[in-house]
């Protein structure tokens, strides 16, 4: 197991840690379509997840609102792609809700092919692992700041 | 562009032919038999095809023309098309004993066609 994959819920642990050996992925947010990460690889600042687990929120939230507007069904996965770097985001329905996986990945070592195959595996073994007959909990704004701490707190093993 | 694939696949003991994306290993166009993975297939020749070219361009040989992937079950052939050989792949999915010599004649046709 990579050192730097840590999950706050541990039945992702197992399934974004071999998504990430066999995709080859830099960074890697298991997250929640209200931005509550489960699981992170390869960060190595809590700042950085946090905004890269907002900014996934966000692009998840506007993409569902325009498919929603266009009459359309929830868009499934969109990929950007630079010189050096892509990064891929996708979102598919558990038993624990609706998740989103965010993948950042160096195109010398892999290919938005390999994260595409790879993270087709990753969803289904995600969704035969996550807990059933659980009701996902509404996160509270009350509640909001100290769970954010917690989960950064366990992502970062502190 | 099917044309081109559908000339592959004619040779015997060939199960399948696509048009490879070679930066980001997406199908491009697939003729192939049921059973064959072409998003697995198409991901896993680009990969390779990445890393083949970078090891080739250390190694000062120059960019690769044609290569072939002896599996136990299977093979897979490949050459590169396009500018600098770097846009699309040509593959070919055959049977172990297929005729190879038949199959890279058809990925060469195809590539110089632009597939």
């Amino acid at each position: 197991m990579s050192p730097s994959t840590r999950a706050v819920e541990n039945w992702t642990l197992q399934p974004l840690t071999d998504f990430v050996r066999e995709a080859s992925a830099r960074l890697v947010l298991v997250l929640t379509s209200s931005g509550q990460v489960l699981a992170q690889s390869g960060f190595s600042r809590a700042v950085d997840v946090m905004s890269a687990a907002a900014l996934a929120a966000a692009i998840v939230a506007s993409t569902s609102e325009l498919a929603r507007q266009l009459r359309q069904p929830p868009f499934g996965a969109l990929s950007h792609q630079g010189p050096k770097t892509g990064f891929f985001l996708a979102t598919f329905m558990t038993d624990r809700g609706t998740l989103a996986v965010l993948a950042v990945y160096d195109l010398d070592v892999s290919s938005l092919g390999i994260v595409q195959l790879f993270y087709e595996q990753l969803a289904a073994d995600l969704k035969a692992a996550s807990p059933k007959g659980v009701v996902p909990k509404q996160v509270l704004a009350a509640d909001f700041e100290r769970e954010l701490t917690d989960s950064l707190n366990t992502l970062f093993g502190r | 562009m099917s044309k081109a694939l559908d000339l592959i696949t004619r040779v015997r003991g060939v199960r399948g032919a696509m048009l490879v994306s070679a930066e980001d290993g997406l199908v491009v166009a697939e003729q192939l038999m049921e059973g064959i993975k072409g998003s697995a297939v198409a991901a896993l020749a680009a990969s390779l095809a990445g890393r083949l070219r970078r090891a080739m361009e250390a190694a000062g040989t120059g960019t690769s023309v044609f290569w072939h992937l002896q599996a136990e079950q299977g093979a897979l052939l490949v050459v590169p098309s396009g500018e600098a050989s770097g846009n699309l792949l040509v593959v070919a999915v055959a049977e172990p004993d297929v005729n190879i010599g038949l199959v890279r004649l058809e990925l060469l046709r195809a590539a110089e066609a632009g597939a």
